[in-house]
């Protein structure tokens, strides 16, 4: 092993956290040419990469690696844009601890190679440089098809499906229900994770290879889905609209003012800027003592998005310990930099208003953890009697969702597993001939790398259908 | 697309804007409603198809400026075009073969209930229609109700036209009238606070009444949650369970607190757009 590969990982510098908190600039600065090639060089290039295998879109990570250590980063973004439309977006966002890194041989002894820094810094390095070597177009297209294709969401799976069939040649057009494309990239992911200026790069990216983009578009209302096979003249269609259904737990006080679901808190955010009001015109509630419910990605955006709205005190409220935190290792680490509390092993059971019907408490179980579940994690179990009060003046639940109904319940014929979501075989193929889906309205809530994952696998079955029909 | 292609102020404060959206007025049905958004900084504001003209590609709104987001709609010019509108959305109406119907139109729901009204009108429902407003310069659209109405009365709270009150009085005159228990279901729509005595007023006539709500939204697609409104024990979304519920089981005071959320910073808004007008 080289000297290059035993030292740590080249850190990635990061606005400091009492900087960040006044800001909704990104968090993370970005490698320097100096730094990205430092880092490159850590990779072993093994053989047999057990890296690839934890990639759900297949990405050839030691080749573009090589290629960054080489100098040659326009065509390592190429190499990643082969199997990813949206690197930019999953380096800043794919859980990699899980993934990628987590397999990283370099990661048994020491740190893994930074794969998700070095997808950015490509990504990044090819939107300021690609133009300027008159390349506008990092990939090769096949010649047209003549097939036509209605992606329905323009999310990490919609996204990943046009950017696959448009480079098959197929005409493909992205209807998104939204006024900007980009799904939970735009409304979901806050500004300081992933700036929007990178989603819409991605996505102009993709208008540039030819993917036509009808935003405003509700599918399932002006259009339903079978009319766009049989009066449209698409050729196949893939549903990837999102779970989009946020749940409640039913407790008393939910529907409290000063009680948002994360999906509206971080739409008014991100999507419309309300953190940017009174230029735009959305306002948001900024509390002072803030409780975000629930311990998943969507919680820790909720939280620090918060305390960039000026927040006191921002607490996480968890029911299981802090080993049990489903959210990114570093999305933990960056909310508790920027004063974040945890109450963990912490339930609501009620939130109590004041006379005019505002939030003031939540009333919170004590729990602790039993025995495992089917989950594997350890249960939490109410601790008799052990309650607490917390005074609050805004609440975000983020505790999940369920399936939006308003493309799954009328789009006939359609065959939905127990949880109303889309039922589909193991190419994203769905009960009705023609109609692919994939995303979290076939799995539910996941992640942006799963539903890309997913979106991969239906635009290969797409693909053959198109050239066999 | 989504061009103004007509504009009139119908009374003060209340515009009438036709839209050009063929697609949505192809689909569209008395009860749905629109997102509409004025320009690109503008608040996404669910606003009710008060008519629509398959044929022509049009859909009619009716606009009340009642802050920031409202008066930046209102001076959408003819010719100018909406940044989106979005829809059809929510529940259609549902038109059950009833032999007579109350509507009650409360001020600027006169707008939503004239579809409504018109569709049992053309299935051969005996309309009787209640429509009230604060003073007799606030009516309008009184004679498209009237043609499509067996009985059309008007209350304005100062008597300054129709009878002098609110449309609760005159509401539970008909119902007490009704002896033969023809009438079979009372739509009410229009203010919140309207909306809620209209559905006191029939409770003791045990009377079926339905109410379509004007909650907060913003996709309007059932995906953030904020429209939610508690009806019996549940909670259920306005964009994709409603917008029309059973006005005896919504939870009012709920749904007013809600309502007033932003009540500050609309202030802020109305003022700073305001301001822009008059500096413009």
């Amino acid at each position: 092993m080289k000297k290059s590969q035993k030292r740590g990982r080249v850190a990635m510098p990061e606005q400091p956290p009492e900087v960040r908190i006044d800001n909704f600039d990104e968090v993370p600065l970005g490698y320097t040419d100096e730094q990205a090639r430092t880092e490159a060089l850590r990779c072993l290039q093994c053989k047999t990469p057990a890296c690839c295998e934890g990639c759900p879109v297949q990405v050839d990570i030691p080749a573009f690696i090589r290629l960054i250590a080489e100098g040659k980063v326009l065509e390592a973004a190429a190499k990643i844009k082969e199997s990813n439309c949206l690197p930019a977006a999953c380096g800043r966002v794919c859980p990699q601890e899980s993934q990628c890194e987590g397999l990283c041989v370099l990661g048994k002894k020491g740190e893994s190679v930074a794969i998700g820094n070095l997808e950015r810094y490509a990504a990044q390095y090819a939107s300021e440089h690609a133009a300027r070597h008159g390349v506008d177009r990092l990939v090769t297209q096949a010649p047209p098809t003549g097939k036509k294709v209605a992606v329905v969401g323009a999310g990490p799976a919609g996204l990943t499906v046009a950017g696959d069939l448009i480079l098959q040649g197929h005409d493909v057009t992205v209807f998104e229900a939204f006024h900007k494309a980009g799904g939970v990239l735009i409304y979901g992911i806050p500004e300081f994770r992933l700036p929007k200026r990178i989603v819409q790069e991605e996505v102009d990216y993709l208008a540039g290879l030819g993917v036509r983009f009808e935003l405003n578009h509700v599918i399932g209302k002006a259009i339903s889905v079978h009319e766009l096979l049989e009066k449209e003249g698409f050729d196949a269609v893939f549903l990837g609209v999102g779970a989009g259904l946020p749940s409640v737990m039913g407790i008393p006080g939910e529907n409290l003012g000063g009680v948002y679901l994360a999906n509206e808190y971080l739409t008014r955010v991100n999507l419309m800027r309300a953190y940017d009001f009174p230029r735009y015109d959305t306002p948001i509630v900024r509390g002072r003592n803030v409780c975000v419910i629930g311990g998943g990605n969507v919680a820790m955006d909720a939280a620090r998005t918060a305390r960039r709205l000026g927040s006191e005190q921002v607490s996480i409220v968890y029911r299981r310990s802090m080993d049990e935190l489903p959210a990114r290792a570093e999305e933990i680490h960056h909310a508790q930099e920027e004063g974040i509390h945890f109450k963990t092993l912490c339930s609501p059971l009620e939130y109590l208003g004041n006379e005019h019907g505002t939030v003031k408490q939540a009333r919170c179980q004590v729990m602790e953890l039993g025995e495992p579940d089917d989950s594997g994690r350890r249960r939490p179990v109410p601790v008799d009697g052990e309650v607490v009060t917390i005074e609050t003046d805004l609440i975000i639940i983020a505790i999940g969702g369920n399936a939006n109904p308003i493309v799954t319940k009328q789009t006939e014929g359609l065959a939905l597993n127990k949880q109303d979501y889309i039922a589909v075989d193991e190419n994203g193929a769905t009960s009705c001939p023609g109609i692919w889906a994939g995303g979290d309205i076939v799995t539910g809530s996941a992640t942006v790398i799963l539903a890309m994952g997913a979106g991969r696998t239906a635009a290969q079955d797409i693909h053959q259908y198109l050239c066999n029909n | 697309m989504s061009t103004v292609l007509k504009k009139t102020e119908l009374v003060p404060r209340i515009w009438q804007i036709e839209v050009e959206a063929p697609r949505i007025a192809e689909k569209a049905l008395p009860g749905h409603f629109v997102v509409v958004m004025a320009d690109a900084f503008g608040e996404r504001v669910p606003l009710t198809i008060a008519d629509f003209d398959r044929q022509a590609g049009t859909i009619t709104l009716v606009l009340m400026v009642v802050g920031a987001s409202s008066l930046k709609l209102s001076r959408l010019r003819e010719g100018d075009e909406f940044y989106a509108v979005i829809g059809p959305l929510g529940h259609p109406s549902e038109i059950r073969p009833l032999e007579r119907v109350v509507m009650v139109a409360g001020g600027v729901g006169t707008a939503p209930v004239f579809p409504i009204a018109r569709a049992y009108h053309q299935q051969g429902a005996e309309v009787v229609t209640i429509q009230g407003a604060r003073s007799a310069d606030l009516l309008f659209w009184t004679e498209r109700l009237a043609s499509i109405s067996a009985e059309h009365v008007i209350t304005t709270d100062d008597g300054s036209a129709g009878r002098k009150g609110l449309v609760t009085e005159p509401l539970a005159d008909v119902l007490a009238a009704d002896s033969q228990k023809t009438i079979g279901c009372v739509y009410a729509i229009g203010p919140t606070p309207m909306m809620k005595f209209c559905a006191k007023t029939t409770e003791p006539f045990q009377m079926p009444t339905i109410v379509s709500l004007n909650s907060i939204m913003v996709d309007g697609t059932g995906m953030c949650g904020g429209c939610r409104v508690t009806v019996g024990e549940e909670t259920l979304f306005t964009c994709v369970d409603g917008p029309e519920f059973d006005g005896h089981q919504v939870d009012w005071d709920s749904l007013m607190s809600r309502q007033k959320t932003y009540h500050i910073q609309e202030g802020l808004a109305f003022e700073r757009i305001r301001k822009e007008h008059t500096n413009s």
